[in-house]
């Protein structure tokens, strides 16, 4: 499903070089629920950035679903997005000026899909993470979780091979944060593939597979 | 048709500040459209006028005889014996001081023969034109404009009234209409008779037997340039072939002249409007890169989840082009009202003006072509972005 082998990212910051990630190494297979662990400046974001085809590595292959993600226009990488990956952020990322429903069917207009499918689709997705109710408010008219479980609802609406969620409770109260990770739970069950990055280890613990990134470096702890 | 309605969407989210960015382009339609359009309303009313001056008649004016004065016979029997020459009569004009009792004014006095009437497609309100006897008689007679009846005499029904052109007593015998056509009320002053050329002969010493200068009109299912050709051979005879003795001019001429002075005018016009136009688009190019700036984190989260280069492009570049059509539809309304309103306020000039098709044709092209080109750098800044810069642009 993830292929990362020997995977660099080198940083031009100034005059020093920030090597981000260094022969970073991972698979991740499918269904798997997988969290990624480590402190700020870890690399983090920058795994996210390469695993999410938001950025291409310097140096080692990456591969998707079996394709070798390197090369790759931006364009390609912008259609492979919106196919394979439904990412969650921790700020959400939701378009303010555009309704919930309208939030979720974007990655569906950007894919081509008529308007008769493309509202089914995004009715079923809102229905799932329970905001069927919602369905008209705009970002600003809801909370933190149901600004969330938007951006949730719209990173499943494509059906990607997988869900990518950055921090996704990192700006939440403990309540809603277990009400997100139910739903991460729930979305496991289903059969879809979770990799979660967080920097909360009671968060991380709910995964399956642990792999914890520090300077770079990856390493696995299994449970 | 999506692009449309979410630029529709994103323009309506900031209504003032849409509002003032197609300031520019109403404006520039605005002018683009009132100007061409008033100089068009107006060459079409100056063109009629000149055309009712009758355009088939030809202005004949001779500067050297070399012996053979055109004679009044003369003109008598070309008309007669030429198919192709119609009417033709004989044109001199003198400034004169026409009194009628204390008043006193002004007059220009033209001397002719009766065929000047037809020609020139002359009106009488009342009374008689000149006739033959007339001519031969060298009658004190006049026919008089509306202007000089209504004002100098006082009172229109004058026939029979006798005024003084110079200290000779004249004789109304006709009046001609009002002049409803400004363009020949502004050529010919306010006062105007017209008498038997035999006679002003008398009142002007300048004026002899010697015909200088003449009408001419063209005979029946004559073309002008025909009979503008048998003038020119017989003249051509007359004079030793010297083309510089003789001038023959057709109102054509001046209608030409009159329309390539207009088509420059609009030209001009439409040039500066169109600076104008530019100066709307830089507006709106110049708001547009504040947009992109403001959304960039729009524009990396619309990217992350799948938008492509083409589609942001297209997204910012349809903003651009629909505020550039919205402020030139308005623009266009906006004209429509100012030229019914000076419709209005003019309407006594007997001008019309109307929106004029072309121009607003070409103002909708170029405010599309306005919208592509300035709407084009904004957007392909939009569509460059990077998605991971601009999902960390400003947190």
């Amino acid at each position: 499903m993830i292929e990362l082998n020997n995977v660099s990212k080198i940083y031009q910051i100034g005059d020093e070089r920030v090597r981000a990630l260094d022969h970073a190494t991972m698979h991740i297979y499918p269904h798997e629920f997988v969290s990624i662990i480590g402190p700020s400046g870890s690399g983090k974001s920058t795994l996210m950035n390469i695993v999410g085809c938001l950025d291409t590595a310097d140096d080692g292959l990456y591969k998707l679903d079996g394709i070798p993600i390197e090369d790759y226009s931006e364009n390609e990488l912008a259609r492979i997005r919106n196919e394979k990956i439904g990412f969650v952020f921790q700020n959400f990322n939701l378009i303010a000026k555009m309704s919930a429903e309208e939030n979720v069917e974007l990655p569906l207009i950007y894919q081509g899909i008529k308007r008769a499918e493309r509202q089914a689709r995004v009715r079923e997705a809102l229905e799932h993470v329970g905001l069927s109710k919602r369905a008209k408010h705009q970002p600003t008219e809801l909370s933190g979780g149901q600004q969330q479980r938007v951006a949730i609802a719209r990173a499943l609406v494509t059906k990607p091979s997988l869900i990518l969620a950055d921090e996704p409770t990192g700006n939440l109260d403990s309540h809603t944060t277990k009400d997100i990770m139910e739903i991460f739970h729930g979305l496991h069950e289903q059969g879809n593939t979770i990799v979660l990055i967080t920097h909360d280890n009671d968060i991380a613990r709910q995964a399956k597979r642990v792999i914890h990134i520090l300077d770079g470096r990856l390493t696995e702890v299994s449970l | 048709m999506l692009s449309l309605k979410m630029a529709l969407r994103s323009i309506s989210s900031n209504k003032l500040r849409a509002m003032l960015t197609m300031l520019g382009i109403i404006i520039g339609v605005m002018a683009l459209v009132v100007l061409v359009s008033l100089v068009s309303g107006a060459t079409s009313s100056v063109t009629d006028a000149v055309s009712s001056l009758a355009s088939d008649l030809l202005t004949v004016t001779i500067s050297d005889d070399y012996g053979y004065p055109v004679r009044l016979e003369d003109l008598d029997d070309w008309s007669r014996e030429k198919p192709e020459v119609g009417s033709m009569a004989p044109t001199a004009s003198a400034s004169v001081t026409g009194k009628y009792g204390a008043e006193s004014g002004t007059f220009t006095v033209y001397g002719t023969t009766p065929p000047y009437y037809e020609i020139e497609g002359l009106q009488l309100t009342m009374g008689r034109f000149l006739n033959r006897a007339d001519i031969e008689n060298n009658t004190r007679v006049c026919i008089l404009n509306y202007a000089a009846a209504s004002d100098l005499i006082g009172f229109v029904d004058c026939l029979g009234e006798e005024l003084s052109f110079n200290g000779m007593k004249y004789t109304v015998v006709g009046v001609l209409s009002e002049d409803e056509n400004l363009l020949t009320a502004v050529l010919n002053g306010s006062y105007v008779a017209y008498i038997p050329y035999t006679s002003l002969m008398r009142l002007s010493t300048t004026v002899t037997e010697a015909v200088t200068g003449f009408v001419v009109s063209p005979g029946e299912n004559t073309a002008v340039d025909q009979t503008e050709a048998v003038l020119d051979g017989l003249f051509n005879e007359r004079f030793q072939e010297d083309e510089d003795a003789y001038s023959i001019r057709s109102m054509n001429v001046m209608e030409e002249a009159m329309s390539s002075i207009t088509s420059v005018l609009s030209i001009l016009l439409g040039g500066i409007a169109g600076i104008s136009l530019v100066v709307g688009g830089i507006g709106i190019m110049n708001i547009m890169l504040v947009t992109v700036t403001e959304r960039t984190r729009e524009i990396g989260i619309r990217k992350a989840i799948g938008a492509s280069r083409g589609t942001i492009l297209r997204q910012f570049l349809m903003e651009a082009v629909v505020l550039c059509m919205m402020g030139c539809a308005i623009g266009i309304f906006l004209s429509w009202t100012i030229l019914r309103i000076i419709g209005v306020v003019v309407s006594s000039l007997s001008m019309r003006f109307s929106l004029n098709g072309t121009v607003v044709l070409i103002s909708v092209l170029f405010c599309f072509f306005i919208g592509v080109v300035f709407g084009l750098y904004p957007a392909n800044k939009a569509a460059k972005m990077k998605p991971i810069d601009a999902l960390h642009y400003g947190g």
